[in-house]
């Protein structure tokens, strides 16, 4: 051992270390990127013991994977110089005019040249931001909002206020209200973000009597509209919905993603915008990342050409059917008086509010004690808002892996309601910075 | 010696488990710089059947919270016959349970702050109110809440007055059906690493005096275990705000370390024997970090001790053995074949 010889050991001067020695040189815009004890529990809830109703992975199991092999070493023996070269900022000719086709299933008539593929629709988010957006600038967004949208807006330090929502989606009303309320604040509104259909998190959709009024007020207060649309083609109900920018080309930037209806480990997505602002967003897109990956682009051509991709997505809102059928019966059945949740009618997600007074992401380590996960709500708020809310996913867990891991969650929130009842009833909320956004299913 | 075949058991099912992945893999790559096969793994249903079929060379608990601190895993090694580094599991039952160490060292003389450990069910059955209320007239304020079991900073928080203490009892029984309620003691705070060596050999004419020229630091021989304990420069923390809470620990550049801590050398040394002496009170081994505070008067107090202490790019004990000039996988190797030896 070192001690027994002598001259290993030395007392080295390490006063005044911060373990950064960066640290006064970061952008303003890191200051929020910080170790979170919440977000280290999702360490525990990847493991298969702990029923995860966290996260929304797609269930990819009824993939044909074998053909799929095959037509990857194919494309590699028929085209492998093309698939591994660089290639086009705006992404291939080809499949920017399949997306064109997919579009068309949701009314949009789009032309190839207005469509830039990205690398997932999350960087056609950030690339929209990029452009649009100074420190400082208004986003509205819907109340909750997709957490990995606040992620990116927060990055390039925007002010979101929420609007809220009801049953039927953002509320025209409070849209205006909130234009209104802005705009005597001072502050300058760039742009509207929303989810029309099956909502992340909350679950419901944009009702079609809406779209065409939430089209007109942003039209009109000079608003554009960011459309972002995962899920459009996971309805349950055999309905396909039209999107917003169907009947409005000139002031809609429309996100379409294939990690829903095809595989997300391919991070293939895209956007469609105006001319204009579509040429901003080919140059923005390369100074990201060159362009999105070739080889990725080539599969999603081939699958779409020859696979049946749409038989795939039928296939996809059979399995994610069953398991919000599990979902909604086990929060019929078990979860306690005063919990509500919302009915998606498609998509991924359940957005749930527990009784007056509990925090979810509080009680989070409670539910990973007892080996279930959720996303608390707070997450899905840039104000503050929704600590009684958090987001259920049935999309990944089999239906009785659903009902088991509702069964877990109902006795945590059994042993949170004890707890309060000892204490003497709620808490004080957190820090609450914006006014009052109702969600969907307490509107 | 290189070359042993080392698995690093990362992970689990804790609070603490992205904790315990960061330290079990910097572990594994320093070990394995200096020649190692490292295996890092999980501790699931697979465990047992691959140390049968492995039978490595010897183990390291890189598990933070639950069964690797409280003697489970390390009764498993201990069945399946697999040498392992650290404390045993009977010991570290003693000083998982945060009450359980405080009751031990008090007994034996010890500084620490007087405390109270209550189940929510003792609350429930006679009454918060009543229960709040005599809590701060028998410990004061401020008070430090946090779970009788378990670390990194995860439930504990700092109470200034009474009708604050409700909020960090609840936080607190989030993470634990047992709260430890102690009186917050303000002064400087650090991190007590110690390490255990063979002791020196009277008939090769070392002296401790010969080999321990750390300043500040106190060694404890034994001669029945045949070992010595010292301390590892202390670790000074200043966290920003009264908790060296979860944030507060990983996220660098948040809190400022000096190592070693700013204190006379007097408080110095008497802060590293305090460690060397709870972590042989204790019956620890091999390695363990104690946490304290030196109060305004020089007094040393005793918070918790950690047997499986952080490994982490922003941990205490990585800092101390930098700052005592060694390398932490240097250092790992020294104490796997002393744990190898005395299998």
């Amino acid at each position: 051992m070192a001690v027994r010889q002598g001259g290993k050991w030395k007392v080295m001067d390490m006063t005044g270390n911060s373990l950064d020695h960066h640290l006064q040189r970061y952008a303003q815009r890191t200051s929020g990127m910080r170790a979170s004890a919440i977000r280290a529990l999702f360490s525990v809830a990847n493991r298969p013991e702990v029923v995860s109703l966290a996260g929304g992975m797609p269930f990819l199991n009824s993939l044909p994977l074998e053909s799929l092999a095959a037509e990857a070493a194919s494309l590699i023996n028929e085209d492998g110089l093309v698939a591994l070269q660089y290639g086009s900022g705006q992404g291939i000719g080809e499949l920017r005019e399949q997306i064109c086709q997919v579009m068309a299933l949701e009314g949009i008539q789009a032309h190839p040249d207005d469509v830039v593929v990205t690398v997932g629709s999350q960087m056609a988010l950030d690339l929209s931001t990029r452009i649009f957006i100074d420190p400082g600038d208004v986003i509205l967004a819907e109340a909750p909002s997709y957490v990995g949208a606040l992620s990116t807006f927060s990055s390039y330090q925007a002010d979101v206020v929420h609007v809220s929502m009801d049953d039927a989606g953002l509320v025209p009303e409070a849209l205006e209200a909130a234009i209104e309320a802005v705009r005597a604040s001072g502050r300058r509104i760039k742009l509207l973000y929303t989810i029309p259909n099956y909502h992340n998190p909350a679950g419901v959709t944009l009702s079609a009597e809406r779209r065409p009024r939430i089209a007109e007020i942003c039209r009109e207060a000079g608003i554009t509209i960011l459309e972002d649309n995962p899920y459009g083609l996971l309805g349950f109900d055999n309905k396909i919905h039209r999107a917003i920018r169907a009947d409005d080309a000139d002031n809609v930037i429309y996100l379409g993603s294939f990690s829903k209806t095809f595989a997300p480990g391919l991070r293939v997505g895209w956007v469609l915008a105006p001319h204009a602002v579509r040429e901003k967003l080919v140059l923005a897109n390369e100074s990201a990342t060159l362009n999105p990956p070739v080889f990725n682009q080539l599969m999603v051509s081939r699958y779409l050409h020859n696979f049946d991709w749409q038989g795939q997505i039928k296939a996809y809102q059979q399995t994610y059917a069953e398991r919000r059928d599990a979902m909604l019966q086990a929060l019929q059945t078990l979860m306690p008086p005063g919990t509500t949740w919302t009915t998606p009618t498609g998509g991924f997600y359940v957005w749930v509010t527990l009784p007056e007074g509990l925090d979810t992401a509080a009680m989070l380590p409670r539910a990973v004690t007892a080996r279930v996960a959720y996303v608390p709500g707070n997450a899905f708020y840039a104000d503050g808002f929704g600590s009684r809310q958090m987001r259920l996913s049935f999309c990944y867990p089999t239906p009785e892996r659903i009902v088991e891991g509702v069964h877990r969650l109902a006795a945590v929130i059994d042993s949170e309601l004890e707890i309060l009842q000892t204490f003497g009833g709620p808490r004080p909320h957190g820090a609450i910075t914006g006014e009052r956004s109702p969600s969907p299913d307490t509107a | 010696m290189t070359d042993r075949h080392v698995v690093v058991l990362a992970g689990g099912l804790t609070h603490e488990r992205e904790v315990s992945l960061r330290s079990g893999s910097r572990l594994a790559d320093s070990l394995r710089r200096h020649g190692h096969d490292v295996t890092i793994r999980d501790v699931d249903a697979t465990i047992l059947p691959w140390l049968a079929e492995h039978t490595p060379d010897a183990a390291i608990i890189a598990l933070h919270g639950g069964r690797g601190e409280n003697g489970a895993v390390q009764e498993v090694l201990e069945m399946a016959g697999i040498p392992y580094l650290g404390t045993p599991s009977h010991n570290c039952r003693l000083a998982w349970d945060k009450a359980t160490a405080k009751t031990l060292l008090r007994r034996a003389g010890f500084h620490t702050p007087d405390w109270i450990t209550l189940s929510h069910q003792t609350f429930r059955d006679l009454g918060a109110p009543a229960m709040v209320e005599a809590v701060v007239r028998h410990l004061g304020l401020p008070l430090m809440v946090k779970p009788h079991q378990g670390g990194s900073g995860l439930g504990a928080g700092v109470v200034r007055g009474a009708e604050d203490l409700p909020g960090a009892l609840i936080d607190a029984f989030a993470y634990g059906t047992v709260v430890l309620v102690e009186q917050f003691v303000t002064g400087t705070e650090l991190a007590l690493s110690v390490l255990d060596a063979p002791a020196p050999d009277p008939d090769e004419g070392s002296t401790h005096e010969d080999t321990l020229r750390l300043p500040g630091v106190t060694d404890y021989s034994d001669a029945a275990t045949r070992t010595t304990s010292f301390a590892l420069p202390a670790v000074e923390i200043v966290p920003p705000g009264d908790v060296f809470d979860y944030e507060a620990r990983y996220t660098a550049g948040t809190t400022t370390y000096h190592t070693p801590a700013r204190l006379p050398a007097d408080q110095a040394a008497a802060a590293g024997a305090m460690a060397v002496a709870a972590h042989r009170t204790l019956g620890l081994r091999d390695v363990s970090r104690v946490d304290a505070i030196v109060d305004k008067t020089g007094v040393v107090h005793f918070l918790e001790v950690n047997v499986s202490p952080g490994l982490t790019e922003t941990s205490m004990l990585p800092m101390a053995v930098a700052a005592a000039g060694r390398e932490l996988g240097e250092l790992y190797s020294e104490l796997i074949e002393t744990a190898i030896s005395r299998s």
